[in-house]
């Protein structure tokens, strides 16, 4: 149990003192957000029918931009060699890994969208909707998403790679989070945020086992 | 019988007997299946001869969907048993598959313009077929990604077996997204009543897609073998290079 806590502390040390590279994807999260407007035209009406869906977008993309800093730096100097050989089983590895992922990924990308979702004018009953499906639907963004960076470690261009992998992965979580908020307005969000749930709690069990056949295989 | 066709020797001898006669039969029932679709099938009541692009469209679809489950299996058979030939006919198969994908969402978006208005609607099944496109896509991208090949064919076989845990779930997922919004109104003509005189053709096309695919399945997998041979030859060439004056023997 200790060895999990260390891990976790370890990972959020080094997320947190490489600071550039989480405060990269939150930047890209709030440009990408901020391209809309500017693109589509700022009148209000058709911002806020947009809105939950170009944020619920910017959110997978700013995931996939952090996701090769799962395993890549660890496998290039030999820590993934050792966490293998260590005493917790690989899954439990990329559990805590994914856990620590998304406590300094998904959780800024949680907090930043209410704020982005003003700038949309969304609906004030969808905000709150907005900041739960995020909440519920991001760790199946880290967990889905280690399984593609797993595949691609030792790959060329892995970044763009795991980007084409894990977008179909991805795609029933942008459904439902953005069909969340924009069902709220009429009161019927249960049953989407009830499906982001179930898709969350499926991949914790079953994401870190596809994750650490992938790693194996990188590994030998 | 897939056991005793691991032998790599072996399934070269016992593809390169078999594919003489499927080459043939390929054209042949093509030929046959495009006769009855473009002049002994009817044309439809509402849709007229436009329903012609059903005898392309629909086979193609049933083939991209077949040609993927056919990857998730050889995957599964390479990751469990290490049967040799597995991840060659999965890498082999896929770009077929991707070309069926694309040739059904081609000619359906040319068969949906003349139908219901428009080149494109994203509705469920359209969508989910897009996605299986993207699916082939990545797979081949991330088998050929790795400069050792071995590891991106073990790396692709797992991302086969995910692919078809997640295409039920799209699909799925996809179903619910249309009907929990207000659909568009579509324009649809009535769809054909499956008439004998129109599935005998699509059956036949059906069929000689088949065909199609296994040709060409046989020849890419041989085309693959072929090249590791040659690869392997080169390699023992650099590492011990056969005396002047000899030529290289291929056993």
């Amino acid at each position: 149990m200790l060895a999990y806590f260390g891990l976790f502390r370890r990972e959020i040390l080094l997320a947190w003192r490489q600071g550039g590279e989480i405060g990269l994807a939150l930047g890209f999260f709030v440009l990408v957000v901020l391209l809309f407007p500017l693109g589509v035209g700022p009148e209000a009406e058709i911002l806020s029918r947009i809105g939950a869906g170009v944020i619920w977008a910017a959110a997978l993309l700013a995931a996939v931009l952090s996701l090769d800093r799962l395993f890549a730096g660890d496998h290039s100097d030999g820590g993934l060699d050792l966490m293998a050989l260590s005493v917790m089983p690989l899954e439990g590895v990329v559990l805590v890994k994914c856990a620590a992922h998304w406590v300094m990924t998904g959780l800024p990308l949680v907090v930043l969208s209410p704020f982005l979702a003003l700038l949309f004018n969304l609906d004030i009953a969808a905000i709150p909707t907005l900041v739960v499906g995020l909440l519920i639907g991001t760790p199946a963004l880290s967990l889905l998403g280690a399984i593609a960076a797993a595949l691609t470690l030792g790959a060329r261009r892995p970044g763009v790679l795991s980007s084409l992998l894990v977008l179909p992965l991805y795609l029933p979580v942008l459904i439902f989070g953005a069909g969340a908020a924009e069902a709220s307005v009429s009161g019927g969000a249960r049953p989407h945020l009830l499906l982001l749930a179930a898709l969350s709690l499926a991949a914790l069990p079953l994401a870190p086992f596809a994750t650490a056949a992938a790693l194996r295989q990188a590994l030998d | 019988m897939i056991s005793r066709l691991a032998n790599p020797t072996r399934f070269m001898r016992a593809s390169g007997a078999v594919l003489p006669t499927l080459a043939c039969a390929t054209p042949i029932v093509l030929l046959v299946g495009f006769y009855l679709a473009l002049f002994v099938a009817p044309p439809d009541y509402q849709q007229g001869e436009s329903v012609r692009i059903m005898f392309v469209h629909v086979p193609a679809a049933i083939m991209a969907e077949g040609v993927y489950y056919f990857v998730a299996l050889a995957s599964f058979v390479a990751l469990v048993w290490r049967h040799p030939l597995a991840d060659i006919g999965a890498q082999a198969a896929a770009p077929l598959g991707a070309a069926f994908t694309l040739v059904c969402l081609v000619t359906g978006s040319l068969w949906g313009r003349p139908m219901w208005g428009t080149w494109w609607v994203w509705d469920a099944r359209l969508t989910s077929v897009l996605v299986l496109f993207f699916l082939y896509l990545g797979y081949i991208a991330l088998a050929n990604a790795f400069d050792d090949p071995s590891r991106g064919s073990r790396a692709a076989s797992v991302l086969a077996l995910i692919g078809v845990v997640d295409l039920p779930i799209i699909k799925f997922s996809v179903n619910w997204w249309n009907t929990l919004h207000q659909p568009a109104s579509i324009l649809r003509a009535g769809g054909p009543t499956i008439d004998k005189s129109m599935l005998v053709p699509l059956i036949i096309m059906a069929f000689g897609y088949l065909l199609l695919f296994v040709t060409l399945l046989l020849v890419r997998m041989r085309t693959s073998l072929n090249e590791r041979r040659a690869r392997a030859v080169q390699l023992s060439a650099v590492v011990a290079p056969p005396p002047a004056g000899a030529s290289p023997v291929l056993r």
